[in-house]
This record gives structure tokens, sequence and C-alpha cells, in this order.
């Protein structure tokens, strides 16, 4: 059915008690063209793309948790495209424009709101950087705002700006476009649009080995017995070492933990999603009320979704630095994502040695904000098995020719991106 | 998260830096003088070495630098999914040998 302000009402004069399912819950067949495994944001956005885009419905997304269950619910729900390289800027951009009109494509409310992303600045050096981040970003037909001191306290007053403030602020860049997204609709939203399209979401099968015969992919082993496929794509950020492991592969990813906060909810205090440039620590004030924040990895490989206690308090020290009146809230939760975190920072969307076999994972922070444009880039790989133009500078290779894309400048040290 | 310094004791891990996977071994520098095969194996170690990650869920050994106490490089092995700490002994096998021999109980389960 599709959801319309007429069902909503037929359903309300029903009490609510005949609403369809969302999906299907179906067991998984012999034998599929496609099997994409991972079951999180861009698994799906991947199954959906292949149906919408390349008309591919022979295809089977096999989760081993359930869905929403993993980084898809785990970030801070942010959407922005302000980085520096070109190549990540036109990826990233196309995910923003993507976003923009997804609830209505998808008929799912993510509650897209682009209420602006503004990182601020605090030293004259980091100030030129912004302008030259702001520049590049506008000479590939991005929004970007350089804001003064005064614009940067108009737009988020919760911010310390007076001269006396631990690091005083100079101003900031913002874009406007910049938002968050409700992170669980884009699983089920996503999941929902595959489903209706004749796509089979299998829940609770893990994928256990793949049949590789002559240097090509027949198929899987799974929980629930094995699949045939013509074609597999490996897309399972938190885990992706260990799946391609059962493919013979290794790659140049680490993974870490990055934890994250909320407080108790309270009213309104800041519509825009805001980024301290002395320490990592970016924040949010979700629809619900909360202040969902993140600070820095904790800086060694971790599969835990937990962190330590050091990380908890740089990060709350930021926060109260940055701004004060955080202080005087209650941590409600706090909890830790597994970052896949690639040797430069950047994601892979690649093919593999094994044909047939494709693999998408290593996003580092920036796996939420990109989910639509990995999901279409994705299944353009799969589906033509060529690169898509935006995807193709993040290929596996990179490290072997020397064309990484490193963001950040840091270098081999995955932990530092 | 706690490791135990051979020369400092339990101390708490925001007093170390985290140094990466222990198991890697830095390959011979090219030498000019290799063939097209031998040149190919000396840039596939050399990927291996700066890129790839064996990752593992479960027991890695990795380097720690003790660099706000005794300023020691630590080779320490860990659970990755349970943080759970089995051994840790010196980057140097010889001041380790020699850290032994004055506590051989140590890193006895």
């Amino acid at each position: 059915m599709r959801y319309s302000l007429g069902a909503l009402l037929r359903h309300a004069v029903a009490g609510h008690r005949h609403w369809p399912a969302l999906l299907r819950r179906p067991e998984p067949r012999a034998a599929y063209d496609t099997v994409i495994i991972g079951g999180g944001g861009h698994g799906l956005a991947t199954a959906y793309y292949l149906a919408r885009n390349h008309a591919i419905t022979d295809v089977a997304v096999l989760e081993r948790g359930w869905l929403g269950g993993g980084n898809v619910g785990r970030n801070t729900t942010i959407i922005r495209s302000n980085y520096l390289l070109p190549e990540n800027i036109r990826f990233y951009d196309h995910a923003l424009r993507l976003w923009e009109g997804l609830s209505q494509e998808l008929n799912y409310n993510l509650m897209v709101s682009q209420r602006g992303a503004l990182v601020v600045f605090h030293t004259p050096a980091q100030r030129d950087a912004a302008v030259r981040r702001g520049n590049a970003m506008r000479l590939e037909g991005v929004d970007a705002v350089l804001l003064d001191r005064a614009g940067v306290l108009k737009l988020a007053p919760l911010i310390d700006g007076s001269p006396r403030a631990r690091f005083p602020v100079l101003g900031g860049l913002f874009q406007p476009r910049g938002g968050s997204v409700r992170h669980d609709a884009v699983a089920w939203g996503f999941a929902r649009a595959a489903d209706r399209r004749g796509i089979d979401i299998i829940q609770n099968c893990e994928v256990t080995g793949f049949r590789i015969e002559k240097g090509r992919v027949r198929g899987v082993e799974t929980v629930k017995g094995p699949i045939a496929a013509r074609r597999a794509g490996i897309v399972v950020s938190g885990r992706s070492s260990q799946v391609t492991a059962l493919a013979g592969l290794s790659l140049p990813i680490e993974s870490h933990v990055l934890q994250c906060f909320v407080t108790e909810p309270v009213k309104p205090v800041l519509d825009t999603v805001v980024s301290f440039g002395a320490a990592h620590f970016s924040v949010v004030q979700s629809d619900r009320g909360g202040i969902v924040f993140n600070g820095d990895l904790d800086g060694y490989n971790s599969y835990a979704q937990r962190g330590n206690l050091h990380t908890v308090a740089s990060v709350a020290s930021a926060a109260v630095s940055f701004m004060p009146g955080l202080a005087r809230l209650r941590l409600l939760r706090h909890w830790g994502g597994i970052n896949d975190m690639t040797m430069d920072g950047s994601p892979i969307i690649s093919r593999t040695p094994i044909e047939g076999l494709y693999f998408n994972g290593g996003w580092c922070y920036g796996g939420f904000k990109a989910t639509p444009a990995s999901g279409w880039t994705f299944a353009h790989l799969i589906a033509t098995g060529e690169p898509h133009p935006l995807a193709a500078p993040f290929t596996l290779s990179r490290f072997e020719t020397g064309c990484v894309i490193d963001e950040s400048g840091t270098g081999p040290h995955p932990g530092r991106h | 998260m706690r490791l135990d310094c051979p020369w400092c004791g339990p101390r708490p891990v925001d007093e170390f830096v985290h140094g990466g996977d222990a198991g890697k071994r830095r390959p011979m520098a090219p030498d000019g003088q290799a063939g097209a095969d031998e040149a190919r194996a000396q840039r596939r170690a050399w990927l291996d070495y700066v890129y790839r990650r064996n990752n593992p869920a479960g027991r890695i050994a990795e380097f720690w630098h003790h660099s706000g106490g005794c300023g020691c490089w630590l080779v320490v092995e860990r659970d990755t999914v349970s943080h759970e700490i089995a051994r840790v002994r010196l980057a140097d096998p010889e001041a380790d040998r020699a850290v032994q021999a004055r506590d051989p109980g140590r890193n006895e389960p």
C-alpha cells in the first residue's frame, strides 16, 4: 500500500488495527541472480537502486542480524558534502541531492531536515583552510558560505563566543543544504521500497562462506543453507575484513570504535549541525530534543561497540569548552559503533580479484551521509561490471597505484583520519 | 582498559599511544638491481606492509608506546572483541628477557 493522508485517515477510523506489514519475511530461494551481503543502509540502498535503475529484481539481501540493528542506527544522523577533495565533494554531493527527494521517492518519511552544517574555526590557519575548502566546494557547484564570528553566533548562540573562551571563535564555514536524517527510517524506507519491487530481504541469515570456482563467484554458504548466485556484493561496514576473509581477500582496513552520546531531551536550543574546530566534536539536536554528539575514535582496533572512559572524558571536555551550556545536561545514553577505517580515510567501492564479487566498505566516519550515493554507484558497478564515474576513484587498486584519496593528509594511519 | 607495563605496572590506557599491528615486518628496500619478477614481488611486499591488515575480530598483537610513562614500546596481545589483555611484553626482545628474568611470574595466567 501507499502511505498517504487518505490511508492515515482510513486506518485511523479503523483504530489502526489493519496496517499491513512493512515487509515480507521470505525464506531464501536456492538461487538468485545477485546476492547482497549486508542489510544495512548501504546494502538496502544497493538493492533498491538495482531494481530502480537497472531493473534487476532477482536479488536477495542477506542480513546477519535484523534491519536497523547495525551502523545505520548507531551514527549521529548528519548529512553534508563539505569536503575538500573533488572526488569526495562530487560523491557526497550526489548523496545530498538524492537525500533531498528521497522521502517522496520512497514514500517513507525520512525526516530529512536541511538545517545546515557549520564547521567553526578558531585560528587564522584554520580560517585559511576553511576558505580553501569553501572555494573547492563552490568550484564543484556546492553551496558554501563563509561566516564571521557574529554570523556563527547568530546561527548557534549555544557556542561560547566570548573573547575569554578557551578557543575563541573566528568564524565558520556553513553549508546550508547540510542537515540530519532520521537514520533508522532510512533502513526501513529502502527495505520497504526494495521489497515492493520484489527483492527478498532475508534477516537472521549470516553468510558463512563463498562458493568460488575458477576465480569466479558461484554463490554463498549461509546459516540457512547454500544460495547460488551469479554475482555477490559485500557491503558490511564494521565487519568487512571478516567477510572478505571468507573469500580469501585481505583489505587495507582497520576497524576502530567511535563513541556517540545523547543527552536528555530539552527544548530546541540548536537548529543546525555544528562541528568544533579545536577538537574532534560534532553536535546536532534530534527532533525529540536530545543533544546528539560524537568525538574522536578511541584510537585502537576494536569490534566491541563500546569504548573507554578517557574518550568519554575528552569528548565531554570538548563539549563544555565549546558549548558551556551543555554542562547542565545529563547523558541519557552512550554507545560505540565500529568504523572500518581505510588507509587513506576514503571509502572503497570496487571490483575484487574474484570475478562477480564486488566490495563496498571502509566508510570511516562518512558512511551514513553517503548511503544513497553508495547504493546508487554500487548498484551500477554490480549491474554493469563497470565502476560508476562518481565511484571510480574509490577503487581497491588505488593503494597499489598510489592514487590514494587522503582528505586529511595523515597517511596510512587509519586511526588518525 | 588498563595495560600492565613491564616497567611501570598497570596504567590507564590514555597513558599509551596505539602503534598498530605488530605482525608486520618491514621488507627490504628495493635495490634497483632486481629483475621484473623480483621488482613486482618487492612492490607486493611493500603494498602488504604499508596497507594490508588482517584486522582480526579476536586476538591481535599490536604495538603500544608508553608515551605518558617510561617511553618504552610494548607488544600487547589483546582481544579486539572483549578488550581483554592476554600479555604485555617489551618490544625490544633483549630488554624483555631482562624484565622476565627479574620477575619470572609475569604474564603467567
